[in-house]
């Protein structure tokens, strides 16, 4: 094997495990999920590499990009709950379901827009 | 976690690495052992698709990826079966509306063609649902209390899409066919798209549905509603969907 | 040979990663990441095994699996996601009527009604 691709493969998966290590390592939700983000797309550029461009799309989209999503929503909810947000607004059981609605000045999921701006 | 356990843990959790690793080289090391890959691609041209990895999924295993739609189906239902989903954001600035307004139509049309593409390139059902289901959560974000799914009913209906034309396909098969999903060589191209389509809109509508995070804002309440402290409150999710 | 030994021993890596964070961290939402670091450990073992050198087609097969495995894998997140979700609304619900019971009586009688299963 060429010398050059040899290192170009030592440093995409040396930074792939770093990724990995910080993700599993970082004690904050938010950073730890948005870790694991940047892992999973670093993992499908590994994978583009290894000649499964079907794999590494769908690892984009589906593993980084919805399961991220997914993660990122429960870190906003559980910083929000330890710094000390009223949980009493958390939607669920069957509080919400005669309000689908809610009062969107109380309730706390919906500071999203103002953060994704 | 107490320190040491976690120091005890780790080097148990080495040790096992190690052993792997030492099992994986012995294999890479030792005989070739027969592989499927040569069958696969020495097949393809009986699939019906020319891509190997679509023809893998929906033909030489399409029990395996019918199944795995029923796992996220029986997902969904597990979501749905916790209660009703939490309310929606608050309509978003104009920055992230006017992004979703440009960003939807490309996934959609992304979507299609990944879907059409999968027959003979990179692509296919699963990454053309995967961008669908992306499309669900940007909307969501973006203020759109059901993350672009329509009504609870036909939602429903969405989500066992897949499962069911597949199954459909696969019965009609064994009863006038030569066996379940075993497709006759002239369709099986068309019948491959169909059952992509009706799987892409399901996993699409999924995904979107299991970021929504429970059953969806529907008109029955499971409560009786004189009992629900904050029914007074004005219900403006359902005026903004 | 080489590049697979080198690739696969990274998804092995990875798996034994995922397998101690799993195991020693506590919240359930690092749990959740160390679960699915050992399961792209195993999915990238697949594409490596999958991978026959540079040039050569490589084998469909691994990737169709590594394909629906990813698919499982974020629906059993998202399921796992929810579940916890409705654990601590409901855990927090507790308390708070708790606290209520003995600060303010007027909140009391909610707690029933919050910890009770979703009728349907």
């Amino acid at each position: 094997m060429p010398l050059l691709l040899l290192l170009f493969d030592t440093i995409l998966l040396t930074t792939l495990i770093g990724l990995a290590i910080a993700a599993v390592l970082s004690a904050e939700p938010r950073s730890a999920v948005m870790l694991f983000i940047a892992f999973g797309l670093w993992l499908s550029l590994v994978w583009a590499r290894l000649g499964a461009p079907d794999v590494a799309l769908a690892e984009a989209a589906i593993g980084a990009g919805i399961g991220g999503a997914l993660m990122l929503s429960a870190a906003r909810r559980k910083v929000r709950r330890d710094s000390g947000g009223d949980p009493s607004h958390e939607p669920s059981g069957c509080d919400a379901s005669g309000d689908p609605g809610g009062d969107p000045s109380s309730n706390p999921d919906n500071t999203a827009g103002e953060e994704a701006q | 976690m107490n320190r040491d356990l976690a120091l005890l843990i780790g080097i148990l959790v080495s040790l096992f690495a190690a052993l792997l690793l030492w099992i994986f080289y012995a294999t890479l090391v030792g005989d070739p052992v027969a592989r499927l890959g040569p069958l696969a691609l020495e097949q393809l041209p009986a699939s019906g698709v020319s891509h190997p990895v679509t023809a893998v999924l929906l033909n030489y295993r399409a029990y395996d990826t019918l199944l795995e739609l029923a796992v996220l189906l029986v997902a969904l239902l597990g979501i749905w079966s916790l209660g009703p989903a939490p309310s929606g954001f608050r309509p978003a600035g104009p920055a992230l509306t006017v992004l979703a307004n440009w960003i939807l139509p490309l996934a959609i049309l992304t979507s299609g063609y990944l879907l059409w593409v999968g027959g003979h390139a990179p692509g296919g059902a699963f990454q053309a649902g995967a961008l669908l289901g992306s499309a669900g959560v940007l909307l969501r974000l973006a203020g759109h209390e059901r993350a672009g799914l329509p009504a609870e009913a036909a939602q429903r209906w969405l989500v066992v899409a897949g499962v069911a034309v597949f199954l459909m396909v696969g019965l009609l098969l064994a009863a006038f066919g030569e066996g379940f999903l075993t497709y006759p060589k002239a369709v099986a191209k068309w019948l491959i798209l169909l059952i992509e389509t009706a799987a892409t809109l399901a996993i699409g509508a999924t995904l979107a549905a299991a970021y929504v995070g429970g059953r969806p804002p529907g008109i029955r309440s499971p409560c009786p509603s004189s009992e629900s402290p904050s029914s007074g409150n004005p219900s403006s999710g359902h005026a903004r969907s | 040979m080489n590049a697979a030994f080198l690739y696969g021993s990274a998804g092995i890596l990875l798996f034994a990663l995922g397998l101690w964070s799993f195991l020693v961290h506590e919240p359930l939402l690092r749990k959740l990441i160390g679960f699915n670091i050992m399961g792209s450990g195993v999915f990238h073992l697949f594409i490596a095994v999958a991978h026959n050198g540079d040039g050569a087609a490589p084998d469909p097969v691994p990737h169709a699996l590594v394909l629906t495995g990813i698919v499982v894998a974020v629906s059993a997140t998202a399921l796992a996601l929810a579940l916890n979700s409705r654990l601590e609304a409901a855990a927090a619900k507790a308390s708070d009527a708790e606290a209520g019971s003995r600060g303010a009586p007027e909140r009391a009688p909610s707690s029933a009604h919050h910890l009770r299963w979703p009728s349907q």
